[in-house]
């Protein structure tokens, strides 16, 4: 029997990459997570509470919409999988919600957590307001000028929003800081990871709760075409939270084919992309060996993506094994690609998708899909929180 | 030698001739040598090619003549998460000044000619040992007198099962860090895997922190482990920043480390070794 891609070993570990490269000071938090997690996600008061919010509060299971025009523009069955109509208008919210329970029965009182785009920000200080905790998002200061509306409605919800101002003062950079405060609150703080990175447990803790996404997948996909696997599935990449959800129940169905597509940029070879899977090599990077972009002597280099979202140095360790093994394609898309992506989608299928989300539709040209093949893109997120981004390059939306 | 290492020696096929090795291992007993001669010893940090690139060498021999008994050399990382903003900027101007592993090696060949008997760590994060490769790191800082290594992002595990056989050999001690909430049984399998010292971190929170400590959470901590008998001896960092932060760590361990609190001082002058022989002389005073 193969070994499944879905579980890592008992140290976190896909293939080569995961493990835990923390220092000691945020060894005791990390280690009661991993003694924890999998008992208190198979508990069924958890599992009571949480189905109850991924219903009545997060709005699912969120349609599985088939995109006739989309479909006949590139000549094969394209469905969307409207992650976008989620409460708070993206994926991110599916882990925050599992995370808040998680934390309410770790006993903890205080919620910190990194964001890029500002969506897992939002979805923290969503579950947070919810709960009655004090919420303290880090944000890197140049995506808070560029994602000023998410800054805003954090605010509204009652976050501390703060400006992780180091380096690229990106995803990056508020994750570094966030660690930081963890390191600094170790007993009353948890800290919500946004993606599928960081030390294990949390790739697959995140992983496991973005599951539904492929879950619901499977049984929406049996109702419209009459079998729960498609011929491909693909989804967007900055750490992967949303890929690893809509890949998680095809991970071991070999026929499904699994494409994670990466943010070019300005191109791969301009200098300034996060194109990880192409420029990256194997590394530690936020308490995870995995593929990172770092220079010869193993300083890691500062990504660029129009898109927040994506604009990541590195990739969770279970996407880095998806690639090193070959289970999944890597298909990187530029800045410019992205955005004809959202002026199609939105002219085609009104529906007006974020930046990142972009990227995964921009592979549809990419993917060799033939007229009888079966095609799920994870829209994963809306695109009101670009609208300012869209106006700015009008030129390219046309 | 210990019969530990000796078994070492029988099982692991040595890179060094077996005396050479030995030869190595003996000379490297300066953080020994410096425990059992001293008390209240002061480790001085700081990061490698900062203020300048080349100061790392004047910076050393200076702490050295001004009374530091330890010296602990960062080598810069783009993402140090264990330091604070102090170390961070230090960092980013080290690196910016064009500091990299093979330019501090480079600059250590001459370590044993400015400081002949002073113990000196590295201090850094895993993945630029981890790019340039974990034995060539060792086998270089053994060749140039380092005698220990802080790397506070490798697992305990991970150094167990496949680090710690190297770094005997090479005859580099490990340092590991333990925290008000590492527990009694990590804390033991720390001291068993180090023959060096171990690194106190006085509180919660990064390098150069400026809170108030809990004073009683703190000194039931300190106390606890000192009644621990451990074989190794304890020095505390971390948040200590001048002679009273210095002389309060040396009534509960057998010294302090510094380095925030020079890095800031070496921030606002032109003459960065005259400034640590002032920094040390206030802390030994």
């Amino acid at each position: 029997m193969t070994p499944s891609y879905q579980q890592p070993t008992a140290r976190g570990y896909y293939g080569e990459f995961g493990g835990a490269f923390i220092p000691e000071m945020l060894y005791p938090n990390v280690e009661e997570l991993r003694t924890r997690y999998l008992e208190i996600l198979a508990d069924p008061d958890f599992q009571i509470d949480l189905q109850h919010l991924l219903r009545d509060y997060v709005g699912r299971p969120t349609p599985l919409f088939e995109a006739k025009r989309l479909s006949e523009r590139y000549g094969t069955r394209i469905f969307l999988k409207r992650e976008d109509l989620c409460h708070t208008g993206a994926h991110k919210i599916n882990n925050t919600v599992g995370q808040i329970l998680l934390a309410q029965r770790l006993g903890k009182t205080r919620i910190i957590a990194e964001t890029g785009a500002g969506q897992h920000g939002v979805a923290t200080a969503t579950v947070c307001a919810l709960m009655g905790l004090p919420c303290v998002v880090y944000m890197g200061a140049v995506d808070i000028e560029r994602q000023a509306p998410n800054v805003a409605r954090m605010r509204l919800l009652g976050a501390e929003v703060r400006r992780a101002e180091s380096g690229s003062q990106t995803l990056k950079d508020a994750t570094n800081e966030a660690i930081r405060d963890w390191i600094a609150n170790p007993v009353d703080t948890h800290y919500i990871i946004g993606s599928v990175v960081g030390p294990h447990p949390y790739p697959d803790l995140v992983a496991r709760l973005q599951a539904v996404i492929s879950e619901e997948m499977r049984y929406q996909l049996l109702e419209k075409t009459g079998t729960e696997l498609p011929d491909f599935v693909v989804a967007c990449v900055g750490g992967g939270s949303n890929a690893a959800g809509a890949f998680y129940h095809f991970l071991d169905e070999p026929s499904v084919r699994l494409v994670a597509v990466e943010a070019a940029g300005h191109g791969i070879n301009s200098g300034h992309s996060a194109a990880t899977s192409v420029l990256g090599t194997p590394g530690i990077i936020h308490g995870s060996r995995t593929l990172l972009m770092q220079d010869e002597h193993g300083q890691i280099t500062e990504p660029y993506s129009l898109s927040a979202g994506l604009d990541y140095p590195g990739i969770g360790p279970l996407h880095a094994h998806l690639d090193a093994s070959g289970r999944a394609e890597f298909i990187s898309i530029t800045d410019d690609d992205a955005l004809k992506a959202v002026s199609e989608c939105s002219r085609l299928e009104g529906i007006i998708p974020a930046l990142e989300t972009a990227h995964a539709l921009a592979a549809l040209g990419q993917l060799g899909a033939g007229p009888d093949d079966v095609v799920v893109v994870n829209l994963s997120g809306r695109g009101d929180k670009d609208l300012e981004t869209y106006l700015k390059n009008m030129d390219k939306l046309t | 030698m210990t019969q530990w290492s000796a078994l070492t020696d029988l099982c692991e096929p040595p890179r060094f001739s077996s005396a050479n090795l030995r030869e190595k291992i003996s000379m490297n007993n300066r953080i020994k040598d410096a425990f059992a001669s001293k008390q209240n010893l002061l480790n001085m940090y700081f990061t490698a090619g900062y203020p300048s690139l080349h100061d790392t060498l004047p910076l050393a021999q200076a702490l050295v003549a001004a009374g530091a008994d330890i010296l602990e050399i960062g080598m810069p990382f783009s993402d140090p998460l264990a330091d604070g903003p102090v170390i961070q900027r230090s960092s980013s101007a080290a690196l910016a000044n064009g500091m990299n592993l093979p330019v501090l090696f480079g600059q250590l060949q001459e370590l044993r000619a400015a400081v002949p008997e002073t113990p000196v760590l590295l201090m850094g994060y895993l993945n630029p040992v981890l790019q340039f490769g974990m034995e060539a790191f060792l086998k270089q800082a053994a060749e140039v007198g380092i005698d220990g290594l802080i790397l506070p992002d490798l697992p305990l595990d991970e150094y167990e099962e496949m680090y710690h056989p190297l770094f005997q050999q090479y005859g580099v001690k490990a340092v590991f860090l333990v925290t008000p909430q590492t527990s009694e049984a990590r804390i033991r399998r720390l001291d068993a895997l180090s023959d060096a010292f171990l690194y106190l971190v006085s509180g919660p929170g990064t390098t150069g922190g400026t809170t108030l400590p809990d004073v009683e959470a703190q000194q039931e901590y300190f106390q606890r482990i000192a009644a621990m008998n451990l074989k190794n001896p304890r020095l505390i960092g971390f948040g200590i920043a001048d002679k009273s932060g210095f002389d309060h760590a040396c009534a509960h361990a057998d010294g302090a480390i510094i380095g925030s609190a020079l890095i800031r001082a070496l921030g606002d002058t032109d003459d960065a070794p005259a400034t640590a022989t002032r920094f040390v002389q206030g802390i030994k005073a």
